[in-house]
């Protein structure tokens, strides 16, 4: 076993154990930050596919992330009123149905922002996701039917058969396999010859092209899977926060994701859990202590890109590799 | 973990003293103390804490936290009050869209929420609750109050708002009182900072006056930019685009200007005069609309908190519905929907030396509560 | 629609693309030299308002407010790039993008340690005061007017920099090959940090200009740093010919769009309705314009012709 999967393994473990300690000595609210923490490594993992394996600095992903949650929302109030969605459908408090429904329409807004976006690349590719992002975070402020600015309340969290999803362990367990099952799926694509196509794409896109394979259509496929797992993430973020609002599609948010990926190491299989957890735990620990908080975050971020290049896991494990 | 700032003492009354023998009270306060509303929360953090400090209660605890103006922070903040501090009353919450996202999940947990500022319409109405108070007033009033006072002197008014939820409320909550003629009813986007496009408009719209909502640096912009348009047509809004957190910085461009408030700085009564004067010693500034109402907040709390114990979800409703205080706004009571009924003014900005301020033009509401407590059913 | 409503609507363009031209021009001098992605630009503009509105307060003197603004904000911008950027020109552009979103956490919550959470107060000199007569019958601001003088005369002067001085020809020189100015003999670390404290100056030149029309506060930046971006993008980054005409497009359409989409929704639905749909769609418009525009020409407008 490597170092890596070494420390890939202890990241896991721990991220089960807090919750599991914290339940039994009565913390609850330990739960909820590991919640957090799984919930932002998978959209950060969704990222990651696009950004570290197909080298797609996307500025815009929040706009998956606020679509995910935004179809969570919208489909919990219409299954809470009961009145009909469209084409008669009603809304639906069932986690499996609203997973698929916010993973396929993030899919499709990726696929379309996409097919844009992947014409340009370098700056220009990071300007216009931005562009795509803000476009749907002005559209959800002035949008009167699911509360604008002020946000869309699920008033009872949705349902997974089987578990009551109420009690913070349970929703953090049903989080934290959805997280594993999609950096196995992660791994996956790592490994497979689409994987390998898209990462010799972003090392050498002539090279790919002289091979005969067309990079357009690997990173669109790559980018609409990216904004999938994203999508997904976003419509567990809802349903912990329990609200939606514009504020998950907006810059910050997407910047943030970048950041995750950064703090843990870019394209590697655990880099976004780690960077997750590194994050909340400094915006906790920091929140704890001062009010300038985001004044010593920034100062960390800077000396992680300036001075730990390949983030915690690079270096924790000693390679500065990076991508 | 956080700032105690008056730490929980366990003061053991011996004998039969007339101090009620209170449960210690458990306060969580999420306000925007960092990003660009920060303005708005250490008003309410400073309005609120005065209260407390005054009281010289020692039961009260209270544990204050920055949103940062984020809902999801706001979240993450009321779930560990509410999980780990295990807090009995959340209070402190600036905006709409973040109160959105803490009070309803607050208050189906059993806690209470007293807000300090915020009051949408979504909570005065059919989703009111028994656990949610508002000391404030409920988001519509001050523009209602606008619309009634332009009856008088406009015929055609330029009506202005964000594009967002608050936005729309305030244009219906003025158009609800206002009888005369719309010149133009203009969304303009949320956060925007430059109006040189809507002056125009105004300009030309031949209209009499000028109703524009626009809150913090929105409204600072806007009003800088105006006066410098040469169009000179009056100016009126509600009390929080003319309150005294942005005054100083729009300068002489806001005398004149008309705005409606529950609470004005001049208003004549002794409540009122010690406020102002301790606010002012404490803090070395003056206070503002946001400093008022968390005040208010604090007092409803210890008011209730000396007569029942907050574990005594029943009792102390019914106590905080008494709402037995003294008011720097003078009469105050709470309404069926449990937000308040209260007079509402109508204000010109003025400099007193080189300080602008509000001072009372008229009282254009008495005992006014709000349009949506019909419709909640308690 | 009168004749005078359309002039002041297209002078309101004019200026709006003016001010994003001023911080259009620092982005894309420094990505076009430097290859930095830069996204504490924002930031720079923000010291520059602050710096006028403090310094302004102490003497009175908005002029010497400026000139602070300009010190303040190139100091800054030298520093930052001394810290720093100069270990980011080697770096790829993800870095870059996450220690410029570092640099702006620490600008903004720093400003606000140093100077309090409320906003200053910082208003037009006398001179400039007041409103002045346009054909048509109608008046403007006298202010707006001397910020599109004052934009039209840096957009020359910056011409004139890089077309006529050695200065310029260096900036030439490394944006077409950066390795042979250094061969050249050319110091081109210190070349790096001039051309960063020159961009930085025009950022907080801007600062200070539209601190006087809005409000100075913290993250003042923010929105008109995406605009910015916008505007190069559009343009083609690195070219500075470019900015101006995407600054100008992209004033023009945002300020037409806000005029004029309400208007052309009202002959379809309700008045107040149409406010808010239009409303809506304005404050999409000009990213909606964007994506259309490198959809069809992926590099801008006006690429420059050697990347």
């Amino acid at each position: 076993m490597s170092r890596e999967t070494v420390v890939n393994l202890i990241l896991a473990v721990l991220l089960l154990a807090v919750p599991l300690l914290a339940n039994a000595v009565g913390q609850p609210f330990y739960i909820t930050l590991a919640t957090r923490i799984a919930i932002l490594a998978l959209a950060a993992t969704g990222l990651n596919l696009a950004l570290g394996l197909g080298g797609l600095v996307s500025f815009g992903h929040a706009a998956f992330f606020g679509i995910g949650g935004y179809a969570a929302g919208i489909l919990a109030t219409h299954g809470f009123s009961g009145d009909p969605l469209i084409f008669g459908l009603s809304g639906t408090n069932l986690m499996p149905v609203i997973w698929l429904v916010a993973a396929v329409t993030a899919g499709l807004a990726g696929l379309a922002i996409g097919a844009i976006s992947l014409r340009t690349s370098g700056v220009y590719f990071i300007m216009i996701t931005l562009a795509f992002a803000q476009m749907v975070y002005y559209f959800a402020v002035s949008w009167p039917a699911y509360g604008g600015e002020d946000g869309l309340s699920i008033l009872v969290r949705n349902q997974f058969p089987g578990v009551n999803s109420m009690r913070p362990l349970s929703f953090f367990l049903i989080c934290y396999v959805v997280l594993l099952v999609s950096i196995g799926l992660f791994a996956l694509i790592r490994a497979s010859r689409f994987g390998s196509a898209l990462q010799a794409a972003r090392q050498n896109p002539v090279r790919v092209a002289t091979v005969g394979i067309r990079p357009f259509r690997i990173r669109l496929t790559a980018f609409a899977i990216s904004a999938m797992m994203t999508g997904l993430a976003g419509a567990l973020f809802a349903d912990l926060n329990r609200f939606v609002s514009p504020s998950m599609l907006s810059w910050h948010m997407s910047g943030e994701l970048i950041v995750l990926i950064i703090l843990g190491g870019t394209g590697r299989l655990f880099g976004p859990l780690a960077g997750a957890a590194l994050y909340v735990i400094i915006e906790y620990a920091l929140g704890g202590i001062t009010e300038r908080w985001q004044f010593f975050l920034g100062l960390i971020l800077l000396g992680v890109v300036l001075f730990a290049r390949g983030g915690l896991l690079g270096f924790v494990t000693g390679k500065a590799r990076h991508g | 973990m956080k700032k105690l700032l008056s730490a929980a003492t366990l003061v053991l009354a011996v004998g039969a003293s007339s101090l009620a023998m209170a449960e210690p009270v458990k306060i969580g306060m999420i306000t925007t103390l960092s990003g660009g509303g920060a303005g708005l929360g250490v008003d309410s953090r400073d309005g609120f804490m005065l209260a407390i400090k005054q009281s010289g209660n020692k039961d009260i605890e209270v544990i204050t936290e920055d949103d940062g103006q984020k809902p999801e922070l706001a979240v993450q903040i009321a779930d560990k009050m509410i999980q780990s501090d295990q807090v009995d009353i959340l209070t402190g919450i600036v905006w709409s869209n973040l109160l959105m996202a803490v009070a309803p999940s607050a208050v189906a947990q059993g806690k209470f929420y007293v807000s300090t500022n915020a009051a949408p319409a979504a909570l005065a109405g059919a989703n009111c609750n028994p656990l949610y108070f508002n000391a404030a007033y409920q988001n519509d009033n001050l523009h209602e109050a606008m619309g009634e006072y332009a009856n008088k002197d406009y015929k055609k008014l330029f009506i202005m708002a964000p594009n967002y939820p608050a936005g729309k409320d305030s244009l219906t909550g003025f158009k609800r009182y206002f009888k005369g003629e719309l010149a133009a009813e203009v969304y303009t986007q949320v956060g925007q900072t430059d109006y040189a496009a809507e002056i125009a408009q105004i300009r030309a719209s031949g209209a009499d006056g000028v109703f524009a909502f626009l809150p913090g640096g929105m409204g600072i912009a806007f009003m800088k930019q105006y006066a410098q348009s040469g169009v000179n047509l009056p100016i009126m809004g509600p009390g929080f685009s003319f309150s005294q957190d942005v005054l100083p910085a729009i300068g002489d461009a806001a005398l004149g200007v008309k705005a409606s408030g529950q609470w004005v700085k001049d208003l004549d009564n002794e409540a009122n005069k010690k406020f102002v004067a301790d606010f002012q010693q404490e803090y070395n500034r003056l206070p503002s609309l946001y400093a008022v109402q968390a005040y208010d907040a604090a007092q409803l709390i210890l008011s209730a908190a000396a007569k029942a114990d907050v574990k005594d979800t029943e009792a102390f409703r019914a106590e905080l519905l008494k709402a037995d205080i003294k008011s720097p706004r003078g009469n105050f009571k709470f309404n069926t929907n449990q937000h308040p009924i209260q007079d509402i003014y109508v204000t010109e900005v003025t400099k007193e030396g080189d300080v602008l301020t509000n001072k009372t033009v008229e009282k254009i509401f008495t005992d006014h509560g709000d349009a949506y407590a019909k419709d909640c059913k308690m | 629609m009168t004749f005078a409503l359309a002039l002041e609507q297209l002078l309101n363009g004019l200026q709006l693309g003016v001010m994003l031209f001023l911080m259009a021009a620092g982005l894309t001098l420094i990505f076009g030299v430097m290859g930095l992605i830069n996204l504490a630009h924002g930031s720079l503009y923000m010291v520059g308002a602050f710096a006028c509105a403090t310094v302004a307060a102490w003497t009175g003197s908005f002029w010497l407010g400026l000139i602070a603004s300009l010190a303040c904000a190139a100091a800054a911008g030298a520093i930052v790039e001394l810290l720093v950027i100069r270990r980011l020109y080697d770096r790829d552009h993800l870095d870059q993008v996450l220690a410029t979103f570092a640099l702006i956490l620490i600008f903004s919550e720093g400003t606000r340690w140093m100077f309090g959470s409320f906003p200053l107060y910082l208003d037009i000199p006398p001179l400039l005061q007041g409103a002045v007569a346009l054909p048509g019958g109608t008046q403007y601001p006298l202010y707006r007017l001397a910020i599109i003088a004052a934009g039209a005369v840096v957009a020359f002067a910056l011409y004139l920099l890089i077309s006529r001085t050695r200065l310029g020809i260096r900036i030439r020189a490394g944006e077409s090959d950066r390795e042979m100015i250094g061969a050249l003999g050319v110091d081109i670390r210190t070349l790096y940090t001039v051309v960063f404290a020159l961009g930085a100056a025009l950022a907080g030149f801007a600062g200070a200009m539209v601190g006087a029309l809005q409000s100075v506060q913290v993250g003042m930046g923010e929105p008109v740093l995406i605009l910015a971006f916008v505007v190069i993008v559009i343009g083609g980054i690195g070219s500075i010919k470019g900015a101006l005409l995407g600054a100008l497009l992209v004033g023009v359409i945002d300020t037409m769009g806000r005029f004029l989409l309400p208007k052309v929704f009202v002959l379809f639905v309700p008045p107040s309705q149409a406010g808010m749909i239009g409303g809506a769609l304005a404050s999409m418009l000009i990213y909606i314009v964007m994506a259309l525009i490198l959809a069809v020409k992926p590099r801008g407008l006006f690429p420059p012709a050697h990347a």
